[in-house]
């Protein structure tokens, strides 16, 4: 007898999305849904190699017949379920998260953000300018990634990342209560101090860029940094032979950033340290 | 979870810092990153003594064509050599080999895939007909017992590692063998420690424990393998209480063992450089694949074999045929109708016999036999065993053209060296990994200064030397190869791309073959069985050749850092906070015994050479026991120390198991090697 069981195949379940008829898969989200009938619903903390968190709040979408909300990214499609993505009162409930969220944290780097903020109208300065931020500096510890807990809207991608979802190497965790709560190290030492092996798995699934490589931190820094003049070009790693793939971020024939498709069955976005960072011999300054 | 994580992170942090080793002074040690610039430009030398200068790519070119051809006329086409690329890109692979076999006219051509899982190839084609690992990394995800032996994925090859911690996660028990207990064993349920070189003397005892306690799949050994008989006679002596006096591991972990693996549903059995970097190497993997014999564990979903290779082209380099027994597609040399088919596809006459391998080679440099070699992307000087004794080969050489990105240590001693391109980001093209996986390789950047692309240059000296070969682009290659390769011919550009990535057998564009390899061996044959059927191995134990003994009584083995890489070339450019530098790594209780404590330098010393290196103490090592790594070697030149006992079939020199003893300096020294 087997112990682990392999997966059945999945029937299809039917409901209602904006008042049009929509099917997927048993055991799709409501997210999934919206995304394959093109709707465009905000998210931050959602991750595609990850399990959701509920964290961020910014994807609550409207279920006929409940009494509250319910965020898209972990509420599972039911049969005969009527879900409405754009009703007054989840585009109010975004607009105040996202108010909340831009007030406490910088979200100048979080790709969209200002877009959703314009989209739902939100007004993070009407909570004044006393409002609380976490007014902390970046923490550099090493040369090769920066944490950067301004930016941290505390979402537990990375915490996921480096544990028992994927890098099983436990470095970090969440540490303290309610507004003082942080990602932190054990008794928050350097990174260098700490388990880290440095695989950049926690950067790859950052939704903010609270966490980065040093390079981009450095040449932003500079007012170098410019993803216009940047292209994307996915590779194989020249290290072992387990073949992972490579995305290069290159901006003047620079290797300036490096992650890794999320839909890849290889890496499904993982990679180890010298993958991630291990390019710089082929540089030349 | 049954796995205790913080134990994990305790140990993979000690590991890192030394916490819980004896206190000791460590020395200062210049950790930044270490930069090689990058060949910009031909270099030849005007004669054996003078120095390498900068040259036009016209007259390093003709230089290169020149002495080949000088060579071809004096001494025959077999005065040839060419060292191919485990880390360049297929297309370059098959390029190179088709320039070895058309424009010089032999079949020596090798790679470095020779020094680490050339035995890996040797025993699964000899059991199973095929040189690739059977199964997919997805599969150990669906597994219900992994067996990890002679392998610490967890530092060597971390994603797939990541696939395991799956397999863990859903539930199936992992079991390591390995002589250290690494950061891999400690996410084992059951942890083995067999003494190094005896893996055979273990699988035999575990194939001899499922016999008897009548788990052996009798219904699959009689209808798809041959050789039971023979095997079971030669596992007979090998009682769990035989094999723990040679093996040191308890009966009743070995006895588990055997009734884990037989009676699971599904198993995966894995290994690295531990089983195959042995001068038994290939009868160590023939040993493994016993067991998956014996019990079934091949050719279906979530049962195989799976050795973890070394290099991102290691698979790809030989299924090019850029090795000496092989054309194309893995295809054999003495087959007349491959060499037919080939003949014809390039219009020359290929050689009925096989080529010399790498340690074929450089032995015909020693005799003079072997007079111009074309080094591709390697650097032999240093990651060959006993490495100064290869030096002194690649010396007698009448001409060598080393092609490469950096001036390494090869390079230093060539008389024309050509700037080439980083494959994996600036050249376009395929690499295969160890899950038999094509996948396209793209450029994302220019090479510096006037380097160019192998492809190019190979084809330049190709026309020098009468062949006008035109490929517009690596794809032209590619389709030239799969013209040629059944297994590569349904596997487009496009298709790669559409897939991210096909396994091989791919023959047919139309569709894909299941994941797994020898699905034959199960499906219904008819009375005759599978053809061929599996083949079972009767190996004999054979300890390490460099026997310990009063004057040389530490084990050395040998391995790889998560942070680091081969020669340290590549991974010693960047900025990793967790390099540490060349030790030599003891366990607790010999760093007392010899009263040396972490940072102190020490003389290490083998029948071969002598380095000095400093000390660190890992817990996870036992007394006996040593390890270093060949990741520093203009710190610590490591393989100074190994032994170049090679396994007679696949080649492949025993860097497991080394003799050496660890000697208190007087006085502080540098930490640079000193001679014997």
């Amino acid at each position: 007898m087997s112990a682990v069981p392999l997966q059945p195949p999945r029937r299809l379940v039917e409901f209602t999305l904006d008042g049009e008829p929509v099917r997927v898969p048993e055991g799709s989200t409501l997210l999934d849904a919206c995304r394959a009938a093109g709707k465009d619903v905000p998210t931050l903390c959602q991750g595609d190699t990850l399990t959701p968190k509920n964290a961020c709040r910014v994807c609550m979408v409207e279920v006929e017949g409940a009494r509250t909300l319910a965020p898209a990214c972990s509420r599972r499609a039911e049969a005969g379920m009527e879900v409405r993505t754009d009703s007054e009162r989840a585009r109010h409930s975004r607009k105040l998260v996202l108010e909340l969220l831009a007030s406490s944290t910088d979200l100048s780097t979080t790709p969209r953000a200002a877009e959703w903020i314009e989209e739902y109208g939100a007004e993070p300065g009407r909570f004044g300018e006393d409002a609380a931020t976490v007014a902390e500096e970046p923490k550099v510890d090493n040369d090769l990634y920066v944490r950067d807990y301004d930016k941290c809207i505390l979402c537990y991608k990375c915490v996921d990342a480096c544990g028992e979802q994927w890098q099983n190497t436990f470095a970090i965790a969440v540490a303290g209560r309610g507004f003082d709560a942080r990602i932190s190290t054990e008794h928050d030492a350097p990174l260098t101090d700490s388990a880290c092996v440095y695989c950049g798995n926690c950067i790859e699934v950052c939704p903010t860029g609270a966490l980065s490589f040093k390079t981009e931190f450095d040449m932003r820094e500079a007012g170098t940094w410019d993803e216009e003049r940047q292209t994307e070009t996915t590779t194989v790693c020249a290290y072992c032979g387990v073949g992972c793939n490579l995305t290069l971020h290159v901006q003047d024939n620079d290797i300036v950033k490096v992650s890794s498709p999320h839909d890849n069955p290889v890496t499904h976005g993982n990679l180890c340290i010298k993958g991630r960072f291990g390019y710089q011999h082929v540089q030349q300054h | 979870m049954k796995t205790g994580t913080d134990s994990t992170t305790r140990t993979e942090r000690s590991a890192r810092t030394g916490a819980g080793a004896p206190a000791g002074k460590a020395e200062r040690r210049d950790r930044s990153p270490k930069r090689y610039p990058r060949l910009t430009q031909p270099l030849v030398r005007d004669g054996k003594d003078a120095e390498l200068r900068p040259a036009t790519w016209e007259e390093a070119l003709t230089v290169a064509a020149d002495g080949f051809r000088r060579v071809r006329a004096e001494s025959g086409p077999d005065a040839f050599g060419m060292f191919s690329c485990a880390r360049a890109t297929n297309e370059m692979n098959y390029v190179a080999q088709k320039f070895t076999r058309v424009v010089m006219g032999t079949n020596n051509v090798d790679s470095c895939n020779r020094t680490c899982h050339a035995p890996s190839v040797a025993g699964l084609t000899a059991a199973l007909g095929s040189g690739g690992g059977t199964s997919s990394y997805a599969e150990v995800e669906e597994t219900d017992l992994i067996v990890m032996w002679g392998s610490n994925a967890r530092f060597a090859h971390p994603i797939f590692f990541h696939h395991v911690l799956k397999g863990i996660r859903n539930g199936a028990r992992m079991y390591a063998v390995d002589p250290r207990r690494t950061s891999t064993a400690e996410w084992a349920d059951s942890w083995l420690g067999p003494n190094v070189g005896t893996d055979i003397p273990l699988a035999h005892a575990v194939g001899r424990e499922i016999i008897h306690a009548g788990l052996a799949n009798r219904a699959f050994i009689e209808r798809a393998t041959e050789g039971y008989e023979a095997y079971a006679a030669e596992v007979e002596p090998w009682t769990p209480t035989a094999a723990e006096k040679v093996t040191g591991v308890p009966a009743e972990a070995i006895r588990e063992l055997a009734h884990a693996y037989a009676t699971a549903e599904r198993a995966q059995l894995c290994w690295t450089l531990g089983i195959t970097e042995h001068h038994n190497g290939t009868d160590n993997v023939r040993a493994l694949i016993n067991l998956a014999l014996l019990t079934g564990h091949v050719g279906r979903h979530g049962s195989g074999l799976q050795p973890l290779r070394g290099q991102n082209n290691v698979q790809g380099g030989g299924d090019m045929g850029a090795i000496p027994n092989r054309l194309p597609g893995f295809q054999d040399i003495l087959t007349p109708a491959t060499r037919e088919k080939f003949e014809a596809a390039w219009g020359t006459a290929i050689q009925p016999r096989y080529g010399l391998n790498l340690t074929d080679m450089f032995e015909a440099m020693e005799s003079g036999a072997l007079r111009a070699v074309y080094c591709i992307g390697e650097n032999p000087a240093q990651s060959e065993a006993d490495s100064e004794q290869a030096v002194e080969r690649l010396r007698a050489l009448d001409h060598l053209v080393v092609q490469d990105i950096f001036l390494t240590k090869t390079a230093e001693l060539a008389d024309v060296v050509l700037p080439a391109t980083a494959a994996w980001c600036e050249t376009d093209g395929t690499t295969t990994n160890s899950e038999r996986r094509v996948q396209r390789v793209r450029k994302a950047v220019h090479p510096p200064g006037e380097a160019r692309e192998d492809i190019d240059i190979i084809c330049d000296l190709a026309g020098r030397l009468g062949h006008d070969w035109k490929f517009a682009d690596a794809q032209a290659v590619w389709d030239e190869l799969r013209s040629v390769s059944p297994d590569h011919a349904g596997m487009t550009y496009g298709r790669l791309e559409e897939h991210q990535g096909i396994q091989w057998p791919c023959p047919s564009e139309d569709r894909l073959e299941p994941t797994y390899l020898h699905g034959r061996l199960w499906a219904d044959n008819g009375p005759d069985g599978p053809s061929p059927r599996a083949v079972f191995g009767p190996v004999k134990h054979d300890p390490p050749v460099d026997l310990t003994d009063e004057q040389y009584p530490l084990r050395l083995t040998t391995g790889r850092r998560l942070d680091s890489y081969n020669t340290g070339v590549q991974s010693g450019s960047y900025a990793s906070p967790l390099r540490r530098g060349e030790y030599v790594e003891l366990c607790p209780e010999d760093a007392e015994r010899y009263g040396v404590t972490v940072g102190e330098t020490v003389r290490v010393t083998s029948r071969r050479g002598s380095v000095t290196a400093p000390v660190w103490v890992d817990p996870g090592l036992r007394p006996g026991l040593a390890f270093m790594t060949m990741h520093f070697p203009d710190e610590v030149d490591t393989n100074q120390l190994t032994i170049e006992a090679n396994c007679p079939i696949a080649g492949t020199a025993e860097f497991k198991a080394s003799a050496i003893r660890v000697e208190k300096l007087a006085a502080p020294v540098a930490p640079e090697s000193v001679r014997s």
